[in-house]
């Protein structure tokens, strides 16, 4: 199991453990808080999902963890990065090459605008297998031909030679995978990977991620702002607000007991798909946080019903709840009892398995 | 492909036939003829009487005209009144010279146009960037004319580098020219002087015409270049681990490259005219400057072909650096 915050016993084991990130942007004109210390830890073949609305800094992060953060503006301003034990900030760029692609791959929100438009894909995938694995043109050819196949591109062998324009977008997702995965690395970051997609084909690329990650035995870091994405991909949910974590948890537990009003909100901005649940969507009032300068209490305050006093005045930490694994940084949790007034959590599917969530689907 | 450049070269006669005819009218119109520029002021009644029958110049406008395209659909570009010569062998006389003059100037805006622009891009708003920024205002706001005297007077007459005038050295110019492009010519023959020679007489030639284009051409490289680095794929190619130079060159300067080679092709059009007064300056024996000599005489036979050439030659480079860009860029494709 993976294992958040107080994780110093667990770091020998974890496969990725990034501590206390901090990322900023620094302009002339401003300077943007984008990570403010984020922590977590991932085992190999570990699932964990972070949610959060637009710019609350998890493109970022995952950017940062790879060092490859917009330039010259971006920096990673405290933290680790310790990937098998070796910290990946301030490493060489001859050996962070190593680690990008080779050992922790990305997949990207926009599949049209992500593939470079004047290369073939049989390029685009060849050059990715030829700068980790020592292969020559011929067999990384015939590498890409399996790795098409194996994301479910028929006629591969043909389509090598063909140009990302000439593929719709839940293709060129598949085209995207194959990519990440070519060098079989040990992490697959998929940044909202379907967000881009129309509803049938978001699900067809989540069960192949799935049933990659699975075979492949990768750990999958699976970034959205669709709560209903992670829940059936996602053994942990870590949902984050304003760069940091504000509530962390297994999926399941998560989705039953949320104790963080932000995610309360999240959950009930998402359409489930069994009928027995006819609830209005109730998007979250208010706007995201703006990130040029940190507040001194909880981030979340300004939108929060339940903020009080401490909500605006001190910064909450994340502490375990009743649920052990279970994790929250709000000063006024969520009651249990506002749980099944919102016809959520403590239902009879809450303490089902991971598949079981499978309704929270999109 | 070969349905639209077949479309695109039917598209020219059109073109070319009204353009043969406002030339034809054009020059007609325009005060004073050939005979009075030929004979001068004190020339009698009678001298250009004689003068224009015998050139055909006393028949009404029109005749002219269509005996002028019959003749031309025959390859038969008529004579130049001034030199006498078929104005075809004077044209395959000059059109070399200008060729090389406007490559040379070409090689120069683009082999340094783009890296300049390249780096200028890569340090945004850095010393590059802002010296390179001053220097192509410069280079595009000096007339043509003005930088070919400088360049000659500094490099030519006063440091002695270079030479002033001139294709090749005289003494040379008995020397084989097969294909009439002398640094061709100089390889063909393996006369390596006479390359050398040719080498050294294009170089400020081909600055003074080049640098309007390469000012240009480093603008543009930039700007898109600018526009490429923050792009999606830049990032995937930077995620895949690959060494930053293939993500400079694969990625992010072959997609900058396409706007490029549109500009390219429309500085032709502009080289030809800069090598008018380029030509002049240095005394360089290509079509500007035998264009030019043909307004001062009124040669009409050379100022209709010549402007003719030039026009057909402005238009199929086009044709090819539209064709060459469906090659760079695969989301075109011409039907
Ligand atoms: N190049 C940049 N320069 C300045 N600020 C940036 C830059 N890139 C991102 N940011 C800022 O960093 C913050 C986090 O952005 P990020 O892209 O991580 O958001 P996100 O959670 O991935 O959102 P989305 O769901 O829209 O992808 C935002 O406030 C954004 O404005
Ligand atoms: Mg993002």
């Amino acid at each position: 199991m993976t294992s958040p915050g107080s994780a110093a016993a667990t770091d020998r084991t974890a496969l990725l453990s990034v501590r206390d990130l901090e990322v900023r942007f620094v302009t002339r004109r401003a300077t943007i808080h984008a990570v403010n210390g984020i922590s977590f830890d991932l085992d190999p073949g570990a699932t964990l999902g972070i949610v959060g609305e637009s710019g609350c800094g998890k493109s970022v992060s995952s950017l940062a963890m790879l060092g490859i953060l917009p330039q010259p503006a971006g920096r990673v301003k405290a933290g680790q990065v310790l990937l098998d034990g070796r910290d990946l900030v301030g490493l060489s760029e001859h050996d962070l090459r190593q680690v990008r692609g080779g050992e922790i791959a990305m997949i990207f929100q926009d599949p049209m605008t992500s593939l470079n438009p004047v290369l073939t894909i049989g390029r685009q995938i060849t050059e990715a297998l030829r700068a980790h694995l020592d292969m020559d043109k011929r067999a990384a050819a015939e590498e890409a031909v399996a790795l098409l196949d194996r994301v479910g591109i028929p006629d591969a062998r043909r389509r090598l030679s063909d140009y990302p324009h000439q593929f719709s977008g839940g293709m060129r997702q598949r085209v995207m995978i194959a990519m990440a995965i070519s060098c079989r690395p040990k992490v697959l970051i998929a940044d909202e990977p379907t967000t881009a997609l129309d509803v049938t084909i978001q699900a067809q690329i989540l069960d192949l991620l799935r049933t990659l990650v699975d075979s492949e035995g990768m750990a999958l870091i699976l970034i959205t702002h669709d709560l209903g994405v992670v829940a059936g991909v996602c053994e942990r949910t870590h949902v984050m607000y304003a760069g940091r974590f504000v509530e962390t948890g297994p999926t399941t537990e998560l989705f039953a007991r949320p104790k963080h009003p932000y995610t309360l909100g999240l959950l009930k901005s998402v359409p489930r798909l069994d009928e027995r649940h006819h609830r209005r969507l109730e998007p979250i009032g208010g706007a995201p946080r703006d990130m040029r300068e940190l507040p001194t209490g909880c981030a979340f305050a300004p939108r929060c019903t339940y903020a009080t006093q401490a909500s605006w005045e001190v910064l909450p930490l994340l502490e375990p709840t009743a649920g052990g694994d279970h994790r929250v940084a709000c000063h006024n949790p969520v009651p249990d009892a506002e749980l099944v007034a919102a016809g959520l959590g403590l239902g009879p599917d809450a303490d089902g398995d991971a598949e079981d969530d499978d309704q929270w689907r999109p | 492909m070969l349905r639209y450049v077949a479309l695109r070269l039917l598209y020219m006669v059109p073109v070319l036939l009204v353009l043969s005819f406002v030339l034809f009218a054009f020059l007609r119109a325009l005060p004073g003829g050939p005979a009075i520029a030929l004979l001068g002021e004190r020339a009698t009644e009678r001298d250009l009487e004689v003068l224009e029958q015998r050139f055909g110049l006393d028949r009404p406008v029109h005749e002219q005209y269509f005996g002028y395209m019959r003749n031309l659909a025959r390859g038969d570009l008529g004579v130049s009144i001034r030199t006498r010569r078929p104005v075809r062998e004077e044209l395959l006389d000059r059109f070399p010279a200008t060729v090389e003059l406007s490559i040379g100037a070409i090689l120069v805006a683009v082999l340094v146009g783009v890296p300049l622009g390249f780096a200028a891009a890569k340090r945004y708003q850095g010393a590059i960037d802002q010296s390179s920024l001053v220097a192509s205002l410069i280079g595009i706001s000096f007339p043509v004319f003005f930088l070919a005297l400088l360049l000659k007077y500094v490099f030519a007459v006063r440091l002695g580098w270079l030479p002033t005038i001139g294709r090749i050295d005289v003494r040379m110019l008995t020397a084989e020219h097969p294909t009439g492009f002398y640094l061709l010519d100089g390889i063909v023959t393996r006369d390596w002087d006479a390359f050398v020679s040719a080498a050294k007489h294009l170089v400020l030639p081909a600055i003074a015409l080049g640098t309007i284009p390469l000012a240009i051409i480093t603008r543009i490289t930039r700007g898109a270049t600018l526009d490429v680095v923050s792009e999606d794929y830049v990032r995937t190619a930077r995620a895949k681990g690959l060494v930053s130079s293939v993500v400079n060159r694969r990625h992010i300067l072959r997609n900058a490259m396409l706007p490029v080679v549109t500009i390219v092709g429309l500085q032709v059009g502009l080289l030809l005219t800069g090598a008018i007064l380029t030509e002049t300056v240095f005394s360089w024996p290509g079509m500007g400057s035998w264009i030019l000599e043909a307004i001062r005489f009124r040669d009409y036979a050379v100022l209709q072909g010549g402007i003719l050439f030039f026009v057909l030659v402005v238009v199929l480079v086009n044709l090819l650096v539209d064709i060459s860009y469906a090659f760079l860029n695969p989301r075109i494709r011409y039907r």
